[in-house]
């Protein structure tokens, strides 16, 4: 887990960092303006990047029980 | 009257109903009231968290945007995926704590974690000061969709009256309950509408997105990147990063994160809803249709883009469904911020300082209030002069300056002092008042600084003040970890 966390910051790189090398409109992707098409790659690929984190997360696993009955 | 009015009433009336019909049965206590009794599922906070994005702000705001500043729009995009990504590890602790210690808002948990009511008076009193622009333009769109649904016989001012009166009561009779189940039909509704318009425009005007966008870059060249100048690549990353971790420093998102049965729904939303999010393109694309289309619309105007599009494309009976789906996403966010607003001020700050306070006494504040607090953003509204994303902004750069704190309460050893933090945000918030009442800019301020720093969002060069005060301070104050932060800041 404490390895997979760190994917997290590669949202942040791709869309803050990222955006100021792609400013550009041509070539369209999907249509869509190419820096735009660069932002929603990002937000496809961050839920994917938070799935394999929820995956990997031991906090999820064993949760299932303890949660349940906190709440009886 | 005509047909679009006639659904929109009929929509805004069953949304009355759907909330008097939740609160039966359930006796309303504060908690029961704010939090719903902490007793949400993950689909209902889902709905809570996720149709907080889809208000007004996007619907209209998002599409004005897209029409008046094209590239500057895609910010929208940007941030709220990050704020997921974020809360992934956010939400969860505070959660824990804030069951643990029974706490229903956001104010109480800074004042536990750093033993300081007076602090706690202070988040409240800034959460309220950033509520009033997010309240304001709510009306704001309520007004434009009635008014542009009447086809101008009823003028915008009428309707924001109508609107504030409509969330005012719901909100006084039934909380929180009867604004989760209005967000499931609003979000429904607001998914199948946004996605046909944002199909249907492109494609019926232009042939399809690409011949959409070259024909808007052909136009109007340098519009769909973003600009060298002003709202540059570094005005889209300051603001993206301050949006972001301003995202659930708002009241209401936070107490909307109270509402969740177990923390593992925070981390499952965090997995949904950055794609969720992409329904956004589909309102970018209903303004990037209308730039061509409908032209000429400046300033505060050009938030009607969407609607002005669609009357000029639609008959009235599916205006009427139009608005009435735009009617639903001012509503609920509207009475979610209503709520929170008022409670801040009955359960915070008023019991903040006057401890003795009984329960009973802050429930019936907090009911009384939120007509009071409902007038006012009329009040705002009414002045009109401000774009809707402009106003969203202006909130965001207040409420981000409480997250230096309460990222440093969640620590395991706290390297902030109640002194530090206060201090910071206190810099922080008026750092951006006086820049924005006196319409200064930092160069102009600071004439040594190169010009691009301009572009930097104001409210993020006040956080950065905000950093350095907090840990100036709290090493000042606090004994032990203070050389730790100092160090970092």
């Amino acid at each position: 887990m404490n390895n997979v966390r760190w994917l997290a910051i590669l949202p942040f790189l791709g869309m803050l960092i990222g955006t100021a090398f792609v400013n550009n409109v041509e070539p369209l992707v999907f249509g869509m303006p190419f820096v735009l098409a660069w932002i929603v790659g990002w937000v496809v690929l961050s839920s994917v990047i938070m799935a394999i984190v929820y995956a990997c997360d031991p906090a999820n696993a064993k949760a299932d029980e303890s949660d349940e009955r906190a709440d009886r | 009257m005509n047909s679009a009015l006639v659904i929109i009433f009929l929509v805004a009336a069953f949304s009355l109903g759907l909330g008097l019909l939740a609160r039966s049965g359930k006796q309303m206590t504060l908690e029961q009231w704010t939090v719903g009794g902490r007793g949400f599922g993950a689909l209902l906070v889902f709905l809570l968290t996720a149709g907080e994005i889809y208000t007004t702000f996007t619907f209209l705001g998002g599409s004005g945007y897209a029409y008046g500043k094209g590239a500057s729009a895609y910010y929208i995009l940007a941030y709220g995926t990050l704020a997921y990504v974020l809360s992934y590890w956010l939400l969860p602790p505070i959660w824990r704590y804030a069951k643990q210690e029974r706490l229903v808002s956001q104010s109480h948990f800074f004042a536990r974690k750093y033993e300081s009511p007076m602090l706690g008076v202070l988040v409240a009193a800034v959460g309220v000061v950033a509520l009033v622009p997010y309240l304001e333009l709510q009306f704001k769109g309520l007004g434009i969709i009635v008014s542009v649904a009447s086809y101008g016989s009823i003028s915008s001012d009428v309707a924001i009256w109508i609107g504030a009166a409509i969330v005012t009561i719901y909100v006084i009779v039934s909380g929180v309950r009867g604004t989760a189940w209005n967000a499931a039909v609003k979000d429904f509704l607001i998914l199948a509408i946004v996605i046909f318009l944002g199909i249907y425009l492109p494609f019926h005007y232009y042939g399809g997105y690409g011949d959409m966008f070259r024909a808007i870059d052909a136009a109007k060249p340098g519009l769909l990147a973003f600009k060298p100048q002003g709202e540059s690549v570094l005005w889209f990353q300051s603001t993206v990063l301050l949006t972001a971790l301003g995202f659930y420093m708002w009241p209401h998102s936070f107490g909307a994160a109270l509402t969740a049965r177990e923390e593992r729904t925070f981390r499952r939303n965090a997995i949904v809803l950055p794609v969720y999010q992409l329904i956004l393109l589909f309102v970018f694309f209903c303004g990037f249709a209308a730039i061509l289309k409908i032209p000429g619309l400046t300033g505060p105007d050009i938030d009607l883009s969407l609607f002005r599009l669609s009357i000029q494309t639609f008959d009235p009976w599916f205006i009427g469904v139009i608005g009435a789906a735009g009617v639903l996403t001012a509503l609920v966010p509207g009475s979610m911020i209503l709520i929170a607003a008022s409670t801040l001020i009955a359960n915070d700050i008023l019991r903040g300082l006057r401890p003795q306070t009984s329960d009973e006494t802050v429930t019936l504040v907090a009911r009384c209030l939120a007509p009071v607090v409902a007038l006012l953003a009329v009040w705002l509204a009414l002045l009109g002069g401000q774009t809707i994303v402009a106003l969203l902004l202006m909130g965001y750069s207040f409420v981000t300056q409480l997250f230096p704190g309460l990222l440093c309460s969640l620590m395991r050893n706290n390297p902030a002092t109640k002194a530090g933090v206060s201090a910071g945000i206190i810099v922080g918030v008026a750092t951006v008042a006086v820049i924005t009442l006196t319409h200064s800019t930092i160069v102009g301020l600071l004439p040594f600084l190169p010009l691009g720093v301009n572009d930097i969002h104001i409210g993020f060069i006040a956080l950065a003040l905000n950093v350095i005060v907090t840990a100036a301070v709290s090493a000042a104050t606090g004994p032990a970890a203070a050389p730790a932060l100092a160090g970092r800041a």
